[in-house]
């Protein structure tokens, strides 16, 4: 039996409203009804990180959320990081910079995961990044650029910029 | 010619579009009418199929089909799949039926292939096709395998043994009679999975009265997967046109081909849509290529002076059900094995057997990881018994500086003479020495101990064959608007090669690096290509775009000097502006120079000039140049609990002239990491039965951010002298030597307990148990 629920939340700034099986999770509503691929599933249970997005601010794991859940919600992914002219936010600017990322799978959650935890952790230790991303996997950087590229991100600059 | 790029850190023109989630992976692309499919895999390692019913999922809503092997058309039915490495020492080159016939060898065996409206349908019908086994005895240890009267893994096969190889040279005999000393040691290795952050994918569509058969698929080699499918299908290879998108890393399982390649198009030539299939994480487990154990029994010959005289023994290398990938696995693991070292004779046998697991095929480094991981077992066992310490053991075994080109004593299959080209492993010892602070490692290992705390060092070198030939392409053109693209077959799973390959006709042509674009990977866009494996693609691909690169300015050049009433001599090139030296207003662009060599209907072709300002080579690496590394881990046990941590982990690398450093400090960091992961996170744990059992990130530990070291790296440049940049391979050189780094740092920080570490990745359990127990102890596989 096919159940669906009748959603409106806003994605990256713009409002939707659609019906949704119950069933669907987040990452599956973004990616195949919104067409926001940049968000990756890369085990679909919850522990590689890739499918990170924010919910409402807080990074969360869009393969464990049903896309009814996040009724109501201000979602953004990894295509709503950037400013609206397309300029890269620091922390993206910063991932470039210090070669974070290399086939670019995990990187939006990366991404994501970094915009939070930099928010609300605005000078963090080496340490401290690492284990923001604890729950992020990158088969190809050895995290070491990913930490180098956050700390470049926090920079007086960089937190304007994260605004 | 200027050097604007080449050795300069350039930021990745692959970059923006990633960080922006504007890459465009296998499970990104839409195409109209397209289907999704889900595999119905085996439940049973080892099985006879009685029946399948499929008529529950055939009448669900929105299920198109369910098609088992008996479903494809009959000349399918006994076509097993195509070896694509046939060798012929390969005694039983078995390789599976695309979906399975009538016996399953492996939980996770292809069996059939549900297509539906929707992927979460698809998934709904696959949970309602009923398979009815008739189980058969599995053999899962590879140690088992090998025995006479062990279980078979295929039913009616005369045994377990898919090759016996055999690597020797020298005189053994001699040297262990003239031996001072003779050490054996025993060691399991295993390597895990592949884990690339993106599963497999596959998408096919045929258009069979248009353009053929398009495969988009997460491949490493496009080229391959179009030779293999074509041939399975009995296609014409011009009308399969295979595609790598971006591809979410690759580490050597996705060089393979695998069923669903076949499985996909097969439905979608079936159902005439195109049909899309994505590999899940628990599938990725089971199905996409492994690396798994390796029992080594190894003896060194040795002089009274630490100097191995001759190495000789026996491994056992679990291949899996299935040979997937001719001998390149096995292969890498032998003739590697003398490493850095000066090995005057050595003998080793390989017996390759099958088991009841997932087949396996190369991970990260091959063999390679494991052969170094072999001989660093030999020195460090020579320099406990010898009381030697464990730089200085390296130093007296080395090839020396002086000693290149080195002739190893062995041979490639035509016979010529395996040699390494360049290096200077003492050169590369020294610096790491210097950068991981080693002279001051024994003050900090005493204060460490004073409070109660263990702390060890380890030393591994290896050395690295990179950049396997026979070629990889390239075609460079300038366009009539002065862009330039670059066309060549070879992928990218990440490794930045479109940064790299523009590097490097950026500065040949003298044009800026964002007037150049990439296009590669696509077996419609350009005719021939081999694939990304074994470091290869700097030093094959780079070479073509030199060359092609060269063409085409010699040709810009020919052409400008005509046009400015010059000679070639007085030209000079910057930016793309083409002028003659000291007259400013002389001048043309490379776009002009290409408009006029494309003229439209009736325009003027100058004359003596072929049309297009383009040239395609496919100039190669005039052999395959020896990278070199060596590592140095330092660790902390807590012997309460057997915990380890890296602490700091230090690099020297020698992969020639580097392109760009970051992305080669990039492939070095990132490496390492995968061969810390290997010393102490991944197994993949199968019961006696054959059963998978820690198939999730939960139980199977990959490296995560909180458990790795910092790591230093330097570099030594010994360029190639076999290709005209000087460049070798670097995307293994990292992963190589690291393993047995970190072992090594472990046994010394546990010197007290007398613990020799036979397997790995070492589990903090089994380092209670050795530090109680002291001395060796062996997991079972």
């Amino acid at each position: 039996m096919k159940h669906t629920h009748r959603i409106s939340l806003t994605v990256n700034g713009r409002p939707v409203e659609t019906e949704v099986e119950d069933r669907l999770h987040l990452a599956d509503f973004l990616r195949r009804e919104l067409k926001l691929t940049g968000t990756h599933l890369g085990c679909e249970h919850g522990v590689c990180g890739a499918c990170t997005v924010l919910v409402d601010g807080r990074a969360v794991r869009s393969c464990l959320m049903l896309a009814v859940q996040a009724r109501g919600s201000d979602v953004t992914t990894v295509e709503g990081l950037a400013a609206e002219d397309g300029t890269l936010s620091p922390l993206q600017e910063a991932f470039r910079e210090h070669h974070a990322l290399q086939c670019g799978f995990c990187t939006p959650g990366m991404l994501t995961s970094l915009t939070a935890f930099l928010r609300d952790n605005p000078a963090p230790t080496d340490r401290e990044v690492r284990e923001a991303i604890s729950g992020n996997i990158c088969r190809c950087t050895g995290y070491q650029p990913i930490v180098a590229a956050a700390l470049a991100a926090t920079g007086d600059e960089a937190i304007e910029g994260e605004n | 010619m200027g050097v604007r790029y080449f050795g300069a850190e350039v930021r990745r023109v692959e970059d923006p579009r990633l960080v922006t989630g504007k890459g465009r992976y296998v499970d990104d692309i839409e195409l109209p009418g397209m289907l999704e499919a889900v595999m119905v895999r085996s439940t049973e390692a080892h099985a006879r199929i009685r029946s399948i019913d499929a008529a529950a999922a055939r009448a669900l809503p929105g299920v198109h089909a369910v098609f088992t092997l008996q479903d494809f058309p009959a000349e399918y039915h006994d076509r097993p799949m195509v070896q694509p490495y046939p060798a012929p020492v390969l005694l039983q080159p078995t390789t599976q039926h695309p979906l399975a016939r009538d016996e399953v060898c492996f939980v996770g065996q292809a069996i059939a292939i549900v297509v539906a409206e929707t992927r979460h349908i698809a998934e709904d019908a696959a949970g309602l096709v009923a398979v009815d086994y008739e189980p058969l005895p599995a053999v899962v240890d590879c140690r088992e395998a090998v025995k006479t009267d062990a279980p078979l893994a295929h039913a009616g096969s005369p045994d377990n043994i898919v090759a016996r190889l055999r690597v020797a040279f020298g005189e053994v005999e001699t040297a262990f009679a003239d031996a001072a000393h003779v050490f054996e040691e025993r060691f399991l290795q295993h390597r895990g999975g592949c884990h690339a952050m993106e599963c497999r994918g596959v998408i096919a569509e045929d258009r069979p009265l248009h353009d053929g058969l398009t495969i988009v698929s997460a491949t490493q080699c496009p080229y391959l997967v179009r030779r293999n499918v074509a041939a399975y299908l009995g296609r014409d290879e011009g009308r399969v046109r295979v595609v790598a998108p971006d591809v979410g890393g690759g580490f050597g399982p996705k060089a393979g081909v695998y069923a669903e390649e076949i499985v996909v198009p097969l439905a979608a030539a079936a159902l005439g849509r195109p049909v899309k299939w994505i590999e899940d994480r628990r599938e990725h487990f089971v199905t996409t290529n492994t690396q798994r154990d390796q029992e080594w029994t190894l003896e060194a010959a040795v002089d009274a002076d630490g100097k191995l005289l001759g190495v000789r023994g026996r491994v056992i290398h679990d291949n899996g059900a299935f040979v997937p990938y001719g001998l390149l696995l096995p292969m890498t693991s032998l003739t590697p094995l003398p490493g850095p070292y000066a090995v005057p004779a050595l003998d080793v046998a390989m017996d390759v057997v099958f088991t009841n697991t997932a087949p396996n095929s190369p991970i990260r480094g091959a063999g390679r990881p494991n052969a170094a991981f072999a001989m660093e077992r030999l020195i460090a066992r020579v320099a406990r018994e010898l009381d030697l310490d464990q730089a200085e053991v390296r130093r007296r075994n080395y090839v020396p500086a002086d000693g290149f080109p080195y002739d190893t004593g062995q041979k490639f299959r035509d016979g010529s003479a395996i040699k390494y080209d360049s290096g200077d492993f003492e050169g590369c010892l020294d610096k790491v020495v210097e950068l991981s602070g080693y002279a001051g490692f024994a003050e900090r290992q005493a204060e460490a101990r004073a409070e109660g705390r263990y702390l060890g060092i380890g030393v591994s070198s290896c050395i690295e064959d990179t950049g396997v030939g026979p070629y990889e392409g390239a075609t460079v053109r300038v366009q009539p608007d002065g862009k330039v693209q670059i066309q060549t077959g070879a992928a990218s799973q990440g490794q930045g090669h479109e940064t790299m390959l523009a590097q490097v006709c950026a500065d040949r042509l003298d044009v800026a690096l964002e007037d150049i674009y990439v296009r590669a990977a696509d077996t419609g866009a350009f005719p021939q290509g081999v694939g990304t494996i074994g470091s290869r693609v700097a030093v094959n691909a780079s070479t073509a775009v030199f060359d092609a690169a060269e063409s085409v300015r010699d040709k810009a050049l020919q052409l400008a000097a005509e046009r400015l009433e010059a000679s070639v001599e007085d030209l000079e090139v910057e930016d793309g502006v083409i002028g003659v030296a000291g007259v400013p207003e002389m001048k043309v662009t490379y776009g002009e120079l290409a408009k006029q060599l494309a003229p439209m209907a009736g325009g003027p072709l100058p004359k003596g000039f072929s049309p297009g300002l383009e040239a395609t080579s496919y100039r190669t690496s005039e052999g395959m140049p020896t990278a070199s590394g060596s590592n140095i881990a330092e660790v902390e046990v807590d012997i309460g609990t057997g915990e380890v941590r890296v602490l700091r982990y230090s690099v020297a690398h020698d992969c020639g002239k580097m392109i760009n450093p970051m992305m080669v400090d990039g492939q070095i960091v990132g490496g390492v990491v995968h061969g810390i992961g290997n010393a102490l996170f991944e197994r993949l744990v199968y019961d006696e039965a054959g059963q998978p059992l820690n198939n999730n990130y939960g139980e199977y530990l990959l490296p995560i951010a909180t458990e790795m070291p910092p790591i230093a790296v330097t570099h030594q440049e010994t360029p190639s002298p076999f290709n005209p940049l000087g460049i070798k391979g670097a995307g293994e050189g990292g992963t190589i030597p690291a393993t047995a780094a970190v072992v090594a740092a472990i046994e010394n920080a546990l010197e007290p307990f007398d613990v020799v570490i036979r397997s790995y990745p070492v589990s903090p359990e089994e380092l209670c148990d050795l530090i109680e127990g002291g001395g060796a102890s062996e997991r079972s596989a």
